[in-house]
């Protein structure tokens, strides 16, 4: 009982005091316990890992336990491991497959069943890890295919628990690496759900295809019929799971039939959540795929009016930045925005209309911006609708601010307008501060028109601000106040001190002091705009009160000009999106004619079709439009987030970034064209031309490594014919990679030609000067045929050290090598975690240092990185360094007065006892053996207690204190660092024990 | 993962109440009303689970009674439509009569099948083991 108690609420200070309690328990006799214990370990590892990370060989000894349940139970432990590592459990997938194969093949005693099935949510359990552990990963795949197969055909059994199998089945086998035999096994299963007559089933399928259908959009073919049902279906949660399913496989063709239906369930939705989450989608989908303005602008427009004021406020700052920014077709964006300000002069015309306050935003900012381009509607009438939706009860007093902004705007453009004024007059004695605000701004604009002209010029949403923080325009002004007897301007807290001293005197000076503060102050904190701040002091003169207002005004000038500010950040992918549309319709349109026609025009359905099966039938070919060639399209999609990236990065990451991409895209071509291969050439070349097109597009510098990358084309004659003839027609960079997009027809064999490239044994060696320094051995990390890596760790005194050699084992030299380390939340790599090496000659190593630092502690954590270089083809390694806390421990120097000192002010501590093995029975041999293994300086001893102290580089202390009693040394550690005591604990009991 | 575990009756009143993730305790009711008035609202040709806000409800009706699990977006939802079922079946084995005046004895056998929001144990014999042996003791 008390072990349950454990394992439902315990404290993380308290395990270390239970926890070898709990790892006697493991061992006892009766199973319930042991289970009971491994499941309170759960819990132990969900609230503390680093506190049980010792006993990982335990948890194995309970996933080989003689009993199911304690094995279940571990699993639990597992699968939250792999979850977070799955790469360091991979030799475990073995143990896995056999455990669900007993299991599957009914070899637990029958009351591990459920209606016959064999622990049903043991299997579950299972496949869900299996699936995190095959994934993206061939060999280990390799061991489940044929369990899985196996699971598959037992669960056929007529019962719902079995179907929860199967469907966990088939999401696993659409997780790891693929093979087409049990892919056809899964796509009938869901077949078998989404036909089934039961809604859950239903349910169950129509989220396998979801799921499915990013790996294989040709699956939704198949089922279009049944999708178009679900999508009128009753229940409306049916329906939304299919709209999740439908935005999955929207493409540029389909994507108006899609969006429509979103809306149409957007109209009839009234949860607050699905709104938010529905609306996000269709802004995605109109941004990306938006055939035509008007339809964008529509879209767009039904979706604030719709979407209300939940929307996400990153949707309508998307939008106007899409509109303020405009695409590299200035004729484009003149439609876009002209029909954009005709829309809602449309929408405006209709009185009394209550819309959203985000959307009246969206429009007063359009109108404002783009008012001229629409030539035949005067000015005044606009002005006129705006100045009637100020007066609107409903509109709040930050979408007022909106509209006065636009106001200002237009009314910059126009000559005098009666309705401006107006405006002006009854705004000025206006409750609302703001209002009043923008109205007197106005009053002083309009006296002045040529300031006006050059505080607001058109279309200016993009240029950049200076803003020039110093102020230094405003030097003669304070000079000017200076000279008149104005005090200086004195920091706050000057300020504050200075009226704390005068409290106590006498105060002769009262007004003088705080009148000079509120004029400078007021300059401080308008730091907006300088043509703000000059136009203010221009026109409001030098007495206090104005220059209180003038800050104000600076204030509200900065939020109107936000658009500006963010104008000049990083282009945003939906113009990307939108710049390769024009590319994707012609694919798309010769798809259209291949794929999405055919099963629409079945000569013998066509004659026995009911008219409302007709219609089914229409609306199914619109909606799967284009879908074959979708591999096409998420390539396309790929090729958009590649050149986003582009335009992030400098020069030279983007050709590093280029060919991560190139690998990347290699992968998704090789496993997306797979099946698509024999049905769609055609489409696929076609698609792969566009994404070719508009990779060149956005990379025009990397036509150098074109150059490099033709310099090693080694003419494989069947190869080469292909590639000669794409070369010439679009010279891309990726060729290499364009061939093997073909993979299924040639196969490339990069090793059969680095075959002559002998084994030479090029062990490399530390220069002198790091030679003396503590060091690891030089171990091999990975290697080609062309390269090998080696590591060694240099334990500098004040940091670690990894020397990577490269060695280049071919005859010929090696170019562009580059070496990039991942980033990962435990480690830093200082300076920059890339290494370049342009040339490696033939038969020679070079090496490169960094210098790492441990970030969160932990006791030990993988750094990945990965070399790329260039031979016949872009080629990259991955490798990974297993770096230890101990790597960043060093001993600390101190004397016991300081130890004292530094003793009381930490915080964290952590106790444990430790059993002293015989041959170390004393406390000095003890400290010995912590001093030598641990890399830890021993401060003191005193009776039969001892101090040590060590550092986790660069300089986190760590103390401990020691104490023998009866066989037992009593650790206590402290340290500022949470973390830190757990792992050297961990370190301590593993050196202890070895001794 | 699994989130809740609620039994309700019709008539909206929560019976039992389990949480695997906190959730403040005035939350709770406002929470249990609104999962209560999505379920109550379906009819039975519709579908047994809902999404609700960013979790996905799974109930299963018996009688009078309802139960409703909460559970995050990677838990397969058949299995837990169907754990609902291995639940209310060893809760007839356990009492043979009315349920409602046991609910110590319910909360035991839940904590035994679902712990920190994950199915742990759904052989029958095993859940009621360490209950039988309280039976036994109260007795002896």
């Amino acid at each position: 009982m008390a072990l349950t108690v454990v394992s439902q609420i315990f404290p993380r200070e308290m395990i270390p005091a239970v926890l070898p309690l709990i790892e006697d328990k493991l061992q006892h006799s009766k199973e319930i316990i042991r289970r009971k214990a491994v499941q309170a370990l759960y819990k132990f590892y969900l609230i503390a890992p680093n506190q049980v990370q010792h006993i990982h060989d335990k948890f194995r000894k309970a996933l080989c336990d003689r009993d199911a349940g304690v094995m279940a139970a571990s699993l639990h432990i597992y699968l939250q491991m792999i979850k977070e590592n799955s790469s360091g459990y991979k030799d475990l997938t073995g143990s896995f497959v056999t455990i669900l194969k007993q299991v599957v093949g009914g070899k637990l005693s029958a009351d591990f069943n459920y209606h016959s099935v064999p622990a049903p949510w043991l299997q579950i359990q299972l496949l869900r890890i299996l699936g995190l552990l095959g994934k993206d990963d061939p060999r280990t795949s390799e061991l489940m295919y044929d369990v899985l197969d196996e699971s598959l055909r037992r669960a056929e059994i007529n019962h719902n628990i079995t179907y929860a199998i199967l469907f966990e089945c088939v999401q696993t086998i659409y997780t790891i690496y693929p093979k087409s035999e049990l892919l056809e096994k899964a796509a009938k299963c869901i077949g078998k759900f989404v036909l089934s007559p039961k809604i859950n089933l239903k349910y169950l399928g129509l989220k396998a295809l979801t799921y499915v259908i990013q790996q294989d959009p040709n699956l939704a073919l198949q089922h279009q019929m049944t999708i178009i049902e679900c999508l009128d279906h009753p229940d409306p949660i049916i329906k939304r799971e299919t709209l999740e399913l439908l935005y999955r496989i929207t493409n540029g063709q389909n994507v108006i039939v899609i969006v429509q239906k979103m809306l149409d369930y957007l109209k009839e939705s009234k949860e607050e959540y699905a709104i938010i989450n529905l609306v996000g989608k269709i802004a995605e989908l109109a941004e990306k795929y938006a055939p035509s303005n008007e339809w964008f602008i529509q879209t767009m427009n039904a979706v604030f009016s719709v979407g209300g004021d939940v929307v996400h406020s990153d949707i309508p700052n998307n939008f106007l930045r899409l509109l303020a920014e405009g695409f590299d077709d200035g004729k484009e964006d003149y439609q876009l925005r002209m029909y954009a300000v005709q829309s809602y002069l449309a929408l405006l015309e209709e009185e009394d209309k209550l819309y959203p306050q985000k959307f009246l935003q969206v429009m007063s900012w359009v109108l404002g911006e783009y008012f001229s381009l629409v030539t035949d509607v005067d000015p005044e009438v606009i002005l006129i609708k705006l100045h009637s939706l100020l007066k609107k009860t409903f509109v709040t007093s930050e979408t007022k601010a909106w509209i006065m902004a636009a106001v200002t705007k237009i009314a910059s453009h126009t000559s005098c307008s009666k309705t401006v004024d107006e405006l002006i007059q009854e705004f000025s004695s206006s409750l609302d501060t703001c209002l009043r605000q923008y109205a007197f701004e106005l009053k002083h604009l309009c006296e002045d028109k040529a300031l006006m002209k050059s505080l607001l010029p058109f279309d200016a949403s993009c240029n950049d601000l200076v803003v020039d923080a110093s102020l230094s325009f405003l030097d003669g002004f304070v000079a000017e106040g200076l000279g008149h007897g104005a005090a200086p301007y004195k920091p706050h807290h000057q300020r504050q001190e200075e009226k704390l001293s005068q409290e106590k005197a006498l105060n002769f000076e009262p007004y003088g002091l705080s009148f000079a503060s509120s004029v400078s102050s007021s300059g401080v904190t308008g730091r907006q705009s300088p043509t703000g701040l000059s136009f203010g002091s221009d026109t409001s003169g030098n007495s206090p009160e104005m220059g209180h207002k003038e800050a104000n005004t600076l204030k509200l000038e900065g939020v109107r000009k936000l658009w500006g500010k963010e104008g000049y950040l990083p282009k945003k992918e939906n113009k990307v999106g939108k710049g390769n549309e024009p590319e994707a319709a012609p694919c798309g349109s010769l798809s259209a004619g291949q794929v999405g026609e055919p099963p629409a025009l079945q000569p013998d359905q066509g004659a026995s079709l009911s008219e409302e099966d007709k219609e089914k039938q229409q609306l199914a070919s619109t909606l799967f439009v284009g879908l074959g060639s979708s591999a096409g399209v998420s390539l396309m999609g790929k090729a958009d987030t590649a050149t986003q990236k582009f335009k992030r990065k400098s020069k030279i990451n983007e050709t590093q970034q280029l060919n991560e991409e190139a690998s990347d895209f290699q992968n998704s071509a090789a496993s997306d064209f797979g099946p698509l291969l024999d049905t769609v050439p055609i489409n696929m070349e076609d698609s792969e031309g566009s994404t070719h097109r508009s990779l060149r597009k956005a990379s025009p510098c990397s036509s150098d490594i074109v150059e490099d990358n033709l310099a090693f084309e080694t003419p494989q004659s069947l190869r080469k014919s292909v590639l000669d003839d794409r070369l010439s027609a679009n010279r891309l960079s990726q060729s290499s990679l364009f061939a093997d997009s073909n993979i299924e027809i040639f196969q490339p064999s990069p090793s059969a030609q680095c075959d002559s490239a002998s084994e030479i044994p090029l062990v490399p060696s530390l220069s002198e000067e790091l030679e003396e320094l503590p060091h690891s051995e030089v171990v091999g990390l990975c290697q080609s045929d062309a390269l090998a890596l080696h590591l060694c760790k240099v334990w500098r005194d004040d940091s670690l050290l990894l020397i990577i050699f490269v060695s280049n084992k071919t005859t010929s030299a090696l170019h562009a090598v580059n070496l990039v380390f991942e980033e990962t939340e435990h480690f830093q790599i200082l300076e920059s975690a890339t290494s370049q090496f342009p040339v490696i000659e033939a038969e020679s190593v070079e090496h490169c240092q960094k210098c790492v630092r441990m970030i969160k502690v932990c006791t030990q954590a993988i750094l990945p990185g990965s070399v790329g270089y260039q031979s016949e083809m872009e080629t990259r390694l991955q490798f990974s360094v297993t770096l230890s806390l101990m790597d960043f421990i060093r001993p600390m120097e101190m004397t016991t007065e300081d130890f004292g000192k530094l003793w009381l002010s930490l915080s964290n501590d952590v106790k444990q006892n430790i059993k002293m093995s015989s041959c170390q029975d004393s406390l000095s041999a003890a400290l010995d053996t912590l001093q030598q293994k641990l890399k830890l300086h021993r401060v003191d001893i005193i009776g039969n207690e001892g101090i040590l102290a060590c550092q986790l580089l660069p300089s986190v202390p760590c103390l401990l204190h020691c104490r023998t009693h009866s066989g037992l040394l009593a650790l206590w550690f402290r340290s500022p660092c949470a973390a830190l005591p757990d792992g050297l604990l961990y370190q301590c009991q593993k050196v202890m024990e070895e001794s | 993962m699994i989130k809740f575990f609620l039994m309700v009756n019709k008539q909206g009143q929560t019976r039992l109440s389990r949480y695997y993730e906190h959730v403040e305790i005035n939350k709770r009711a406002i929470l249990e009303a609104e999962v209560i008035k999505n379920c109550l609202s379906r009819s039975k040709d519709e579908c047994s689970f809902i999404e609700y806000k960013d979790f996905k409800l799974v109930y299963r009706q018996y009688a009078a009674l309802f139960i409703v699990v909460g559970i995050d977006q990677t838990e397969n939802e058949m299995a837990v439509y169907e754990l609902i079922h291995n639940f209310v079946e060893v809760l007839d084995k356990y009492f043979s009569r009315v349920i409602m005046f046991n609910l110590d004895r319910v909360h035991i056998i839940l904590d035994e099948m679902v712990l920190n929001g994950c199915i742990v144990e759904t052989n029958r014999n095993r859940i009621l083991a360490p209950l039988f042996v309280l039976d036994k003791v109260a007795e002896g």
